[in-house]
């Protein structure tokens, strides 16, 4: 026994009561290093991050200061009051809580605890979360949106008196999103209640911990922090990337040259993780798998489109260890624990080196076994990428994204949220926000612009007082004006958005859903996706090939089409863009060839032809290449910065390239690379300087010209939507009806265009704006981009195609076309109608 | 993801259209004007929208009655029309008009000014508006047109109407489309919403079942610098 081990079973003995002892040792367990930091941690006072890896005993070290002191308290005598909830348990998944109930079960059973454990999520029926008002569990485990529920209710602080703990799972993912910034105010909350209340942060590894120590407490004093304790170790995860027979392909997303060497994979292993990076490549890599399945292998599909029921089934499957495969998409990606997977394959790129690192923890969920993975490339960058990836996850880097400054779309949900649950002073409100690390740098005009927003809409022209939600009474105390208004409130808390989409719908072929009621929903799809087929066009879903017959009110009526060819589900692009980290990581590889032998011979050669034919760009460079093709010029530049920032980049570049007078027709941005095609030839534009390609790329580009392309980019116009639902300015339901995804979308369009023209400084376009330039528009990234490349941009003016750009050429005419100008669409439909007519 | 730009090349208007004799220009802007008749009819303007979903506690921005008599002086300077009418739920509720903006009331009246001017009742705003000229009417027999708010059930040549908000959506290049239109096939014609917070429906859902004669119906898609006339064959659902 090493003197670590020993020391930390003398500390176990310290803390931990007599039953828990003996049941490590009846389990012949003994508890872990970092169960028993924590444990002494909370006992001390103090709130608490654990870093650690999955299979580490994260849950069970969690709430062993909850259960080590629920066990120690003595028994409620018949008559006194009840007690409250003792231990919060938040999780960013319905499911997750489910499982941990189950998994928490045990042990409290088996060891005899007097401990109630129960979950109230969105499905807990009404009678029970009556109940848990009056008689609440010791324990409760839940979700951010069902605590902002609780702390909305009149009787919040008499219903979280009794609390100690809040455990919160997963914080790495909770964080980085606005439902991060909902739970931390939550919190806030929380703490103004009970002002000693512990917090549990349990994480995977992320880059930044300080960034989560500060979340987990009060930040008034300011900057403090939660203890840290980190597990690191584990057996290191034996990752390759498949070495194909066959060639790698230029472009694309499928992977379907890997189909064979992937079945046989899973041939060899008992139960295969398939990871891809969207819905419609999990569909396309199930499809040609089943294709393959000679021996007709249990190969399953789960992602987040498919109906609940099926899903429920394949995770029941997977948990009896019933399947060999399943193709998942990021559902699966959260700390659920089901079956003896023993290989995790990654179709595709993952995009960022922390992501690839927690997928691959799925498999083996024992700590001290190396986890196997397999990366599979689509396309040659993707080879680079995933050898960038793997390169990093041997060396533990990470690249979790930055935390960013809470939205003020969901502080004015929140604020509406505290009125409805009791009268609130506003300086003692905004003294409790700043608190929540998320909101440490509010300032009070903001906050009191947000209560202005939250009452009247906060518009400059001052016509709504008389319909204010809240009202400033003579005490000093905000006051919602009509039990009404907490009523809807309770009907749109939270800030997850739904993308409008259709019920899928099996029916008769050719039937268009008329004639019968139809059979089985099989799932739900994208509207816009479904607006773009015509009847009998075909598509995968579900695994299935399906044909379209029609869309009849909020449903989309399909037969089956077994053995045709499908149009493919659109490619909505990878999920996430290609993380900084990354990015950077592959420019230094294609910068040193002595890396290149690493790297698949064909894939070598392709980097040595480019180095031939033009040239490879230096680690901090950005290659510009142009050339002409058929009756057009090409310009093609390659960042590397993901394709959010580069589809902004396009956008601002084809403005500037259009007053330069090279008459640009388009582009397409992938996450490696930007092209943009036009009449006149930017070659020899640059080569005039006629613009230079300096003035081209300067850092003003991010002024007047990205204000005037926003002015009405469908992009802000969705973020906008997202605003005025989260901040309540559109309700996502109204008692007694619900709205469809199409009513909300034309309706905050409208709304946008209104509000731009007569108020661009309202609150909201201020969110909206903040959102963009971090979310889908990525400024921060382009102009962090901008400001390096300065007096660093290489041309190449090629008399042709060089190898680098063939891969992003190829993309061109694949991708659906997006775009501002759908007037000529319309002038192409009207010419036709024209010809048809004989009229011109 | 790719992306396609404008292109700028020069657009023509649109010739006028027949409606049971009368020659009419469908503006891309969304009113139709009659040349002989100096008559220009709008639809729909549904004024004080915003204001009276706030009474319901969605505060939406209360600028839409701003900006919707912005486009609608813009147009009334453009065509110095000697007769219009507004064809129906020129307020979003009968209240609307009281509850008006002293500075829109006025540039109203000030359109208003020296024109005759009809208010159609529509279902929103059954009653005359409040303390506005112009004169009320259920409907308004010009020549062989005949102009009311909902359209009726039986075929009526020459019938303008409104009501419906008609959209129409053409799908090109696996794009989808969607732009308010004017609905007309040669004997009647259905108006789009001109109201800034107005919503719309499409011209093949069951609503407009039996309205127009298949064969000859045309959608008027507004765009940007024109319209676009597009046969029912190119029309999609949804």
């Amino acid at each position: 026994m090493t003197e670590q081990l020993r020391l930390a079973e003398q500390n176990a003995a310290v803390h931990l009561p007599e039953p828990f002892l003996k049941w490590f040792a009846e389990k012949g367990w003994s508890p872990r290093a970092h169960q028993i930091e924590l444990l002494a941690t909370a006992q001390a006072g103090q709130s608490v991050l654990l870093i650690a890896p999955t299979g580490a005993g994260k849950t069970l070290a969690g709430f062993l200061p909850s259960l080590t002191e629920l066990a120690g308290r003595p028994r409620r005598k018949p008559g006194q009051a009840r007690r409250g909830i003792h231990t919060l348990y938040i999780s960013p998944l319905k499911a997750l809580a489910v499982d941990i109930e189950r998994n928490l079960g045990k042990p409290v059973e088996e060891i005899g605890l007097p401990v109630t454990i129960e979950t109230r999520t969105g499905d807990t029926p009404a009678h029970k979360r009556q109940r848990q008002k009056l008689a609440p569990p010791d324990i409760l485990l839940t979700t951010p949106e069902q605590l902002a529920l609780l702390i909305a209710a009149p009787d919040a602080r008499r219903f979280f008196e009794d609390l100690h703990y809040v455990v919160l799972d997963e914080l790495h993912s909770l964080v980085t999103s606005k439902r991060g910034h909902l739970l931390s105010l939550g919190l806030a909350r929380l703490r103004s209640f009970v002002p000693d209340l512990q917090t549990i942060g349990l994480s995977a590894t992320v880059a930044e911990p300080d960034e989560l120590r500060r979340w987990l407490v009060s930040q008034n004093p300011p900057g403090g922090m939660a203890e840290l304790i980190v597990v690191t170790g584990g057996a290191k995860p034996e990752i390759s990337i498949l070495d194909s027979e066959e060639r790698v392909p230029w472009a694309g997303h499928s992977a379907r040259y890997a189909t064979p060497e992937i079945y046989s994979e899973i041939k060899r292993h008992k139960t295969t993780l398939l990871f891809v990076n969207t819905r419609s490549q999990a569909e396309l890599l199930f499809q040609e798998l089943w294709r393959v399945n000679e021996d007709t292998l249990p190969i399953a599909l789960h992602h987040g489109s498919l109906d609940v029921a099926q899903r429920r089934r394949v995770e029941k499957a997977m948990g009896e260890n019933a399947l060999r495969a399943i193709v998942a998409t990021s559902t699966l990606d959260l700390g659920i624990d089901w079956g003896d997977v023993d290989l995790v394959v990654h179709v595709g790129a993952p995009k960022g080196a922390s992501r690839l690192a927690q997928r691959i923890g799925r498999a083996n969920h024992r700590m001290d076994e190396p986890s196997k993975a397999i990366l599979i490339p689509a396309n040659r960058f993707e080879v680079l990428e995933c050898r960038a990836a793997l390169d990093a996850n041997y060396l533990g880097a990470q690249d979790t994204p930055p935390l960013v400054n809470g939205g003020l779309d969901v502080l004015a949900q929140h604020v509406l949220g505290c009125a409805c649950g009791a009268p609130f002073h506003a300086d003692a409100l905004f003294e409790e926000v700043r608190t929540a690390a998320p909101y440490a740098s509010l300032d009070r005009p903001t906050f009191d612009r947000v209560i202005d927003f939250v009452a009247t809409g906060g518009y400059a022209l001052k016509n709504y007082e008389r319909y204010a939600r809240i009202r400033l009474n003579k005490d000093g105390l905000w006051r919602v004006s009509n039990p009404r208004i907490a009523q809807q409130y309770r009907l749109n808390v939270g800030t997850i958005i739904e993308v409008p989409a259709l019920n899928v719908r099996y029916v008769q072929a050719g039937s268009k859903g008329s004639a019968s009621r139809g059979g089985r929903v099989l799932g739900k799809i994208e509207e816009a996706f479904l607006e773009t087929l015509t009847h009998g066009d075909t598509f995968m879903f579900a695994g299935k090939v399906l044909r379209f017959e029609g869309i009849r009110e909020n449903e989309c009526f399909v037969s089956n089409a077994p053995g045709s060819d499908s149009k493919v589900p659109y490619y909505g692009g990878g999920k996430f863009p290609l993380s900084t980290y990354l990015a950077e990581q592959v420019r230094i590889m294609l910068d040193d060839p002595q890396r290149w032998k690493k790297l698949p011979e064909q894939v070598a050669d392709w980097l040595r032809f480019q180095a031939d034919k033009s040239v490879l760009p230096k680690r901090d460079d950005l290659l510009i290449e142009t050339f002409p093709r058929g009756n057009r010029y090409y310009l093609v530049a390659y960042p590397f910065e993901g394709r959010l920032a580069h589809q902004t980049l396009g956008m601002l570049l084809t403005r500037r390239l259009d007053r330069a007078g090279a008459r640009p027709l388009g582009f397409v941005a992938t996450d490696y690379a930007l092209a943009i095609w036009s009449l006149a030839d930017m070659g020899r534009m640059f080569r005039a300087k006629k613009p230079s390609l300096a003035a081209l790329f300067d850092q003003d580009m991010l002024g007047d010209d990205l204000e005037a392309w926003l002015a009405d980019s469908w992009l802000l116009k969705r973020t906008f939507r997202n605003c005025a639902l989260i901040s309540g300015l559109i309700e996502k339901r109204h008692p007694g009806q619900e709205k469809s995804g199409r009513q909300v979308t034309v309706s905050t369009d409208l709304i946008y265009d209104v509000l731009r023209s007569h108020e661009p400084d309202h609150i909201l376009l201020q969110a909206t704006r903040a959102d963009a330039a971090t979310g889908l528009l990525d400024v921060s990234r382009l102009a962090e981009m901008l400001s390096r490349i300065q007096g660093r941009i290489v041309h190449k003016n090629l008399e042709q195609i060089s190898p680098l750009a063939v891969p992003i050429m190829l993309e061109i005419g694949k991708m659906p076309v997006h775009g501002e100008a759908d007037d000529t669409l319309l002038m192409d439909a009207a010419t036709l109608v024209e010809e048809a007519m004989g009229t011109k | 993801m790719t992306f396609a730009l404008a292109m700028t090349a020069p657009l023509a208007d649109a010739d006028p259209v027949g409606i049971a004799g009368e020659r009419a220009i469908c503006d891309r802007r969304g009113v139709l004007y009659f040349p002989e008749l100096r008559l220009l009819t709008v639809s729909d303007l549904h004024l004080e929208k915003g204001s009276s979903l706030a009474r319901r506690g969605a505060l939406i921005p209360p600028y839409d009655t701003g900006a919707t008599l912005l486009r609608l002086q813009a147009v009334i300077a453009a065509y110095q029309p000697a007769i219009v009418i507004s064809l129906g739920d020129s307020f979003h509720d009968g209240g609307g008009a009281a509850r008006m903006h002293s500075s829109f009331r006025e540039r109203l009246e000030r359109m208003m000014a020296g024109r005759d001017w009809f208010w159609v009742a529509g279902n929103h705003d059954p009653d005359a508006p409040a303390d506005l000229p112009g004169e009320t009417v259920r409907e308004l027999a010009v020549g062989s047109l005949v102009f009311r708010h909902e359209p009726s059930a039986v075929r009526v040549e020459g019938e303008i109407s409104g009501h419906l908000h008609p959209c129409a959506r053409i799908v090109q290049q696996g794009r989808s489309v969607r732009r308010r239109c004017f609905a007309g096939d040669g004997g009647r014609m259905i108006m789009p919403a001109f109201g800034a917070y107005t919503g719309s429906l499409n011209v093949l859902d069951r609503a407009y079942a039996g309205l127009f004669r298949r064969e000859t119906l045309m959608a008027y898609m507004l765009g940007t610098e024109r319209i676009f006339a597009i046969s029912h064959a190119m029309l999609r659902p949804g």
